[in-house]
């Protein structure tokens, strides 16, 4: 079964509307937390045993997480949604917030009741104008059904929820340089600890979560955290929404079981394009170093058996190359991404993600050196855990997963000044 | 003697429609009422929208004032966020998506196509002041790669044809705008 959990409401008319959202069973959890049958523990409890883990590319269990906001703790308290979909390949939240918004909302009210808080933010990334329209009408369908706002569903619980537009920069999506965004800052992330739980959005406990992890919450309470995990594997509960683009028939998202085959993805996915022979994946957006094509058949999408090879499932993007793809090519579009998006702030990334993206540009060019890919291989290895954020590392390591895979190719460069693949 | 009381909001109601005025006050209620500095970006983009798609001193100067926050405040804003122009830029922005998936499904035509049909290079601006291509980061759209945004609308499968009928659509949209504006004056 497909499309059971995130985007439930795709099959009817108008799937992104209050009256489809609430046929499939949507806003009961809401309504059964109101009427007192599911307390906050129960929730967390629920969340745990249905091994959700944070669906915007870090997989850390959703409900340890929410048991670490402090709910007792005079004061406000925020929950807020990372919607700030940026990773390369990656365009899942974009269609949750167009196709089923009413499911996010319902999660983060949830979210809200759970960690004593009453307002939260949905930061969505500047180019959503069409999520962002989207969104603002179902709050205020969910705000005239008494879902949200004041004393909702008549109870002593007042919960608001605004969304917040970013402006261009992929470091957002980064949890703590996405709270200095609302705050009107620029994006760059804070040290850690303290952790956004103790010291977040205006320096209150606050939760971020990704799109896809909030929506998934209103259905896991519908029907119990065993069944969420029932559909994949131990530690790695529910269905993933696969973003898959590149040389694909079939490219879109697909929400499948954890844990389903690659092979299977690939074939609902319609296969090579074109017919032909593939090469190499990128597994779980452009941070994830790239596994070759038959390493990943014998793979199952989840965030274990990716992990074992070498790779990470990440924000579940999954990119196909065929064979006409020159790797080499790859790393200095993937380098000159993380270049670009470095926030300024860590030298070692600053400063790293530019020699990389030079050094690789310089291959690519012909004026490749012998010494580069020793060069490009320190200099990746000098970032990794060496700056705030996990920006860092994720420059460092689809670099370090290129040259593992396909050393050849950038030896072949460097000595005939031409790619081994293109001529 | 400097007047300090004065009204620091008139500078920006001078330079911005009222309904864009309304607008950034509408996203200052969303964040508490102690907090000055959230309403930057929303402001930013309102501002840049009712300036043919570009920000100057001048605009940044009124948004600080309005908001009452330091000019660097926003000015750092301004200057790290990509969607923010502070050089003069055409009437419709096409940023062209050259990350992965695009690429891998012929970004590099997509710009070679419209580079050669609008007569200009990346990064510059047709001479009627119209058009203007810039190549950007992921857009979150790579089931439909390749991609491209005019100003707020994605469109995705891009084909020639399609990017000839962007093209023209929006060019006739533009003539049909500036002939109503004739008709009212």
């Amino acid at each position: 079964m497909a499309n059971e959990v995130c985007f439930r409401t795709l099959h009817l008319d108008t799937p992104w509307s209050l009256e489809a959202y609430e046929s499939v069973g949507g806003y009961s959890s809401l309504k059964k937390i109101i009427a007192g049958k599911l307390t906050h523990e129960k929730v967390i409890d629920e969340l745990k045993l249905s091994a959700l883990r944070g669906r915007g590319g870090a997989g850390f269990p959703t409900g340890l997480k929410w048991s670490f906001m402090p709910r007792n703790m005079p004061g406000n308290k925020y929950v807020v949604c990372n919607s700030d979909e940026g990773e390369p390949g990656t365009f899942k939240d974009r269609d949750i917030l167009r196709y089923n918004p009413h499911q996010l909302i319902e999660g983060m009210i949830i979210a809200g009741y759970v960690m004593n808080a009453e307002v939260g933010y949905n930061y969505m990334r500047g180019e959503f104008y069409e999520p962002y329209d989207r969104m603002e009408s179902a709050i205020a369908e969910a705000k005239s059904k008494g879902y949200l706002g004041q004393k909702i569903l008549g109870s002593d619980f007042n919960f608001e929820l605004h969304n917040h537009m970013g402006a261009g920069a992929y470091i957002c999506g980064e949890e703590t340089a996405l709270i200095e965004s609302i705050e009107g800052k620029k994006g760059q992330p804070r040290f850690k600890p303290p952790f956004p739980a103790n010291y977040g959005l205006f320096g209150r406990p606050t939760n971020v979560n990704n799109t896809e992890s909030y929506a998934s919450v209103p259905v896991i309470l519908e029907k119990g955290g065993q069944w969420f995990l029932d559909l994949g594997k131990p530690n790695n509960g529910g269905t993933k929404i696969f973003s898959v683009s590149g040389h694909i028939n079939n490219p879109g998202n697909f929400e499948v079981n954890m844990g389903t085959p690659f092979a299977d993805l690939l074939e609902m996915a319609g296969g090579a394009l074109g017919g032909t022979k593939l090469k190499a994946v990128i597994p779980g957006g452009s941070s994830s170093p790239i596994l070759p094509i038959d390493i990943m058949m014998g793979l199952t999408m989840d965030y274990d058996a990716i992990g074992k090879a070498g790779s990470m499932l990440g924000s579940g993007a999954v990119m196909v190359l065929d064979e006409t793809t020159c790797i080499v090519e790859l790393a200095a579009i993937t380098a000159h991404f993380y270049y670009e998006e470095s926030c300024g702030q860590c030298s070692p990334c600053r400063e790293g993600t530019g020699w990389m993206s030079r050094v690789i540009n310089r291959i690519l060019k012909g004026d490749g050196r012998a010494e580069d890919l020793d060069n490009l291989e320190r200099v990746a290895t000098n970032i990794m855990g060496r700056t705030i954020c996990a920006l860092g590392d994720a420059a460092a390591m689809p670099v370090k997963g290129f040259l593992k895979h396909y050393r050849h190719e950038f030896e072949y460069m460097i000595e005939h000044k031409r790619s081994l693949v293109k001529g | 003697m400097t007047d300090f009381n004065y009204d620091k909001s008139l500078h920006l109601k001078k330079l911005l429609p009222k309904d864009a005025i309304d607008k950034i006050d509408n996203w200052i209620g969303k964040y508490p009422a102690d907090r000055k500095r959230p309403p930057i970006i929303a402001a930013l983009t309102i501002a840049q929208e009712h300036n043919g798609n570009y920000l100057t001193e001048d605009l940044m100067q009124a948004v600080a004032e309005y908001l009452d926050v330091p000019h660097i405040a926003v000015y750092e804003v301004a200057t790290f966020y990509s969607m923010f122009h502070l050089n003069e830029v055409g009437e419709f922005v096409i940023s062209v998506c050259n990350n992965i998936s695009c690429s891998m499904r012929g970004a590099n035509k997509v710009i070679e196509h419209l580079q050669n049909r609008l007569n200009i290079k990346v990064g510059e601006t047709t001479g009627d002041g119209l058009f203007t291509i810039k190549t950007v980061e992921c857009m979150a759209a790579c089931g439909g790669a390749p991609m491209l945004e005019v100003n707020k609308v994605y469109y995705e499968n891009l084909t020639e044809e399609k990017i000839d009928q962007i093209i023209s659509d929006v060019t006739m949209l533009r003539s049909k705008k500036s002939k109503s504006t004739e008709v009212k004056k």
